[in-house]
């Protein structure tokens, strides 16, 4: 909408007499500058064709849509998305910075806040890769445990999503009901680890701790009763016209863009490329493990909802399937020259103590060489490419982030659409700004 | 497998290939910068090999007198499940390297992440800026002569 | 206001979840709008491009308004000592109570809530820390300090 307006003086002087007779007294000039700002307003407005002019819109770092921080700038013909580009940035902590002033330990805490939703899952990723770097074997034990801690972090992203997906499209009980299971699962992490969120649970060479029999007795109660709460919510969206019609169509991406635009995890699945890092590339013991991968062809906000949710399901399969096959013995590897040792032989035994001080301060100096791995993390392909010098830190670390690559497929998704679906795409590709802005 | 990639490679870049390394089970190749265009292209349309997946490109600074930086591409083939990574070396008086993202629109964030952390200009990118920091940033970051609490006065704080 | 930034905002959901229930403190609307809130809680790393925009929504907020920094990035830049952290909010907000912890319990913060609503029914001005500084250290600095309480 364009208003011509005339330039007129808004101001006047005292004793000052303007067109219509007004005085320019300071009593009433207050008065007579709105009446004036009013009357000029009111003569001399146009409406021209209000589709003719395109609006920027911000949707701005700060959002009730709780994705984080991140920028959205939309240009708008009507409500109709003519173009939109993603700003990020405004969580940048400069990870691989720091990661060039630690040691390989020292950098474990830093992975958590990375994909702050599934923490564990970046332990295991990071932990992985320093192995493959430095050429450690874990022993079985603790490689099943990795699986379970991997697939409960999956676990509590994708309850995440659900209640803020639901949430952004308008069913807000199903976020409470996800905030409900993802507690306890919080629980189980303080039983597991010490810590109900930030878990640092992964050493390089094994676990900080075993897995005791409460622990997975909590777990198994909570396998117990999880699938029907997830049906429950289940229920509520999917038999919904207002969830379906939502999202239905809505944020359509080709199966060749997708490739092209190097997107994975679900939103690859829901093109319908059938590529899982667990089963094509299989890393811990997931060749020994059961599990399907969903698979669906539609591309859409609604196919995407479909396989996170049938994700979940595979979750609980696996994590069954790892509580029973768990083979007893150590959790960390007979390396003591780079692993730490345990707590309590630290201050009582003159070896543990000369290795932990060795380890601690001046790391564990894997050979010189590069190294990426990459595992399925809950939201696609997280991978850490380490460079190292021989010396106790890396040179070099990238982090591979999948919110990030993800979220460069945005502008073709949304274009054509209406803003309100905005919110929908995005909760679709269900970003994580910790680990796309690193 | 190795020795299938580099037949093929070899049919047509052999001039371009400087080093083959094979570590821990993965496969690095060092490609000739001017190179990296036709190396990729060839590499994702071939049938057999269909590296179609650029996973991840960086960049990484050796802060050596000669061959300073290196851009590091990891392809991944969804036909094989197969892994590779090509490198190119390049040096800090000719910081221009050619864009991959006519090939691949997914290295489109991925070089505007490279030129923000280490000033690598890739030529041919459409939207060439800054991306994690704000855009009048004069230094980058990842550079080894940056250091790890940032210049004094490079970034503003708003007034108290 | 939920100012919710990073990892910590997770906790601040789950502070308003079923299990650490927000409601029960009387704060049960979460007002997305600084327009109609008094009380900002800063979830979350801060940097220095975020900073401005922080600045402008506790600018946008009426008087009186209060700001709880949630976590250690807020408090002092946490564990990141890096080059685009602002360490600490106080830099460039005043804060009322700082809430410790990485993230801090959802207990620990409605703990730093009820400090906040304790602060006001002490009756103190909002930004303000100097008045309990001075009360404490009083015994201590006899004399010494000159600064009006």
């Amino acid at each position: 909408m364009k208003m011509d307006r005339a330039p007129t003086k808004t101001t006047m002087e005292p004793g000052e007499h303007g067109e219509h007779g007004e005085r320019g007294d300071r009593a009433d000039r207050g008065k007579l500058k709105i009446l004036q700002a009013l009357e000029d307003q009111d003569t001399s407005v146009t409406f021209d064709d209000p589709l003719e002019h395109e609006m920027v819109l911000n949707m701005g770092p700060q959002h009730p849509a709780t994705h984080g921080v991140l920028r959205l700038l939309v240009r708008l013909d009507g409500e109709t998305i003519v173009a939109a580009v993603p700003d990020l940035g405004y969580l940048h902590r400069g990870y691989e910075k720091i990661a060039e002033n630690m040691t390989y330990h020292e950098y474990i805490p830093h992975t958590d806040r990375l994909d702050y939703l599934s923490p564990l899952a970046n332990n295991v990723a990071y932990v992985l890769a320093v192995e493959k770097l430095a050429g450690l074997e874990v022993p079985l034990r603790a490689q099943y445990l990795r699986v379970i801690c991997a697939e409960l972090a999956r676990l509590a992203s994708h309850l995440v999503w659900l209640g803020t997906m639901a949430m952004d499209v308008g069913a807000v009980t199903v976020l409470l009901w996800g905030f409900r299971e993802r507690e306890k699962i919080q629980d189980i992490w303080d039983i597991l680890t010490g810590v109900r969120f930030t878990t640092t649970f992964t050493r390089i060479g094994g676990m900080a701790n075993d897995l005791s029999d409460e622990a997975s007795a909590m777990i198994r109660n909570f396998l117990d009763q999880f699938p029907e709460n997830l049906a429950q919510a289940e229920t509520l969206l999917v038999r919904n016209r207002i969830f379906i019609d939502r999202c239905e169509g809505v944020g359509y991406i080709s199966r060749e863009d997708a490739i092209g635009w190097g997107l994975t995890g679900p939103l690859l699945r829901a093109a319908g490329v059938a590529h899982d890092l667990r089963r094509d590339e299989p890393y811990l013991v997931y060749h020994d493990l059961e599990f399907d991968v969903p698979v669906y062809n539609d591309s859409d906000v609604l196919a995407r909802f479909y396989v996170r949710v049938q994700e979940m399901k595979e979750s609980v399969r696996i994590i069954r399937q790892a509580l029973e096959k768990i083979p007893p013995g150590p959790v960390n590897a007979a390396d003591p020259k780079r692993v730490l040792p345990r707590k309590e032989r630290t201050y009582g035994k003159m070896e543990e103590l000369i290795h932990d001080f060795m380890i601690v301060n001046f790391g564990i100096n894997p050979p010189i060489g590069e190294v990426y791995n990459a595992i399925e993390g809950s939201k696609g392909e997280l991978g850490f490419y380490i460079v190292s010098h021989g010396e106790g830190f890396p040179w070099r670390l990238k982090i591979r982030s999948p919110s990030f690559v993800n979220l460069q497929a945005l502008p073709p998704m949304l274009k054509g659409g209406m803003i309100s679906d905005v919110v929908a795409v995005i909760g679709s590709v269900d970003p994580v700004m910790g680990e796309a802005d690193k | 497998m190795k020795e299938k990639i580099l037949d093929r490679l070899n049919t047509q870049f052999k001039d371009s290939i400087e080093s083959v390394n094979e570590y821990r089970g993965e496969l690095t190749i060092v490609v000739r910068k001017s190179e990296i265009g036709p190396v990729c292209r060839f590499l994702c349309d071939d049938t057999e090999l269909r590296f179609d997946s650029l996973r991840d490109l960086s960049g990484t600074d050796y802060y050596r007198p000669h061959d300073r930086f290196e851009v590091v591409y990891n392809l991944y083939s969804l036909k094989n499940s197969r892994r590779i990574r090509i490198k190119i070396r390049v040096d800090e008086s000719d910081l221009h390297v050619p864009s991959v993202t006519s090939l691949w629109p997914g290295a489109n964030w991925l070089e505007r992440e490279t030129y923000d952390m280490f000033g690598i200009h890739f030529d041919g990118h459409p939207d060439l800026r800054r991306i994690y920091m704000p855009e009048e940033f004069e230094y980058h970051p990842l550079r080894k002569d940056f250091p790890l609490m940032g210049i004094p006065g490079s970034l503003t704080l708003p007034r108290k | 206001m939920p100012m919710g930034i990073s990892c910590c905002a997770i906790e601040m959901m789950a502070f308003a979840g079923p299990r650490y229930d927000v409601a029960r403190f009387g704060s049960e609307a979460f007002r997305f709008s600084p327009r109609q809130s008094d009380l900002m809680i800063v979830a979350g790393t801060v940097t220095y491009k975020m900073a401005h925009v922080v600045r402008r929504i506790y600018d946008q907020m009426p008087d009186p308004k209060w700001v709880i920094a949630m976590g250690a990035c807020t408090s002092t830049g946490g564990m990141y000592r890096s080059y685009s952290v602002v360490q600490g909010i106080d830099l460039f907000v005043p804060v009322d109570v700082y809430v410790a912890g990485c993230p801090p319990r959802p207990d620990n913060l409605l703990k730093g809530l009820m400090d906040i609503q304790e602060k006001i029914t002490r009756g103190e001005k909002p930004g303000q820390r100097e008045k309990v500084y001075i009360r404490e250290t009083a015994e201590l600095d006899e004399g010494k300090n000159s600064r009006s309480a």
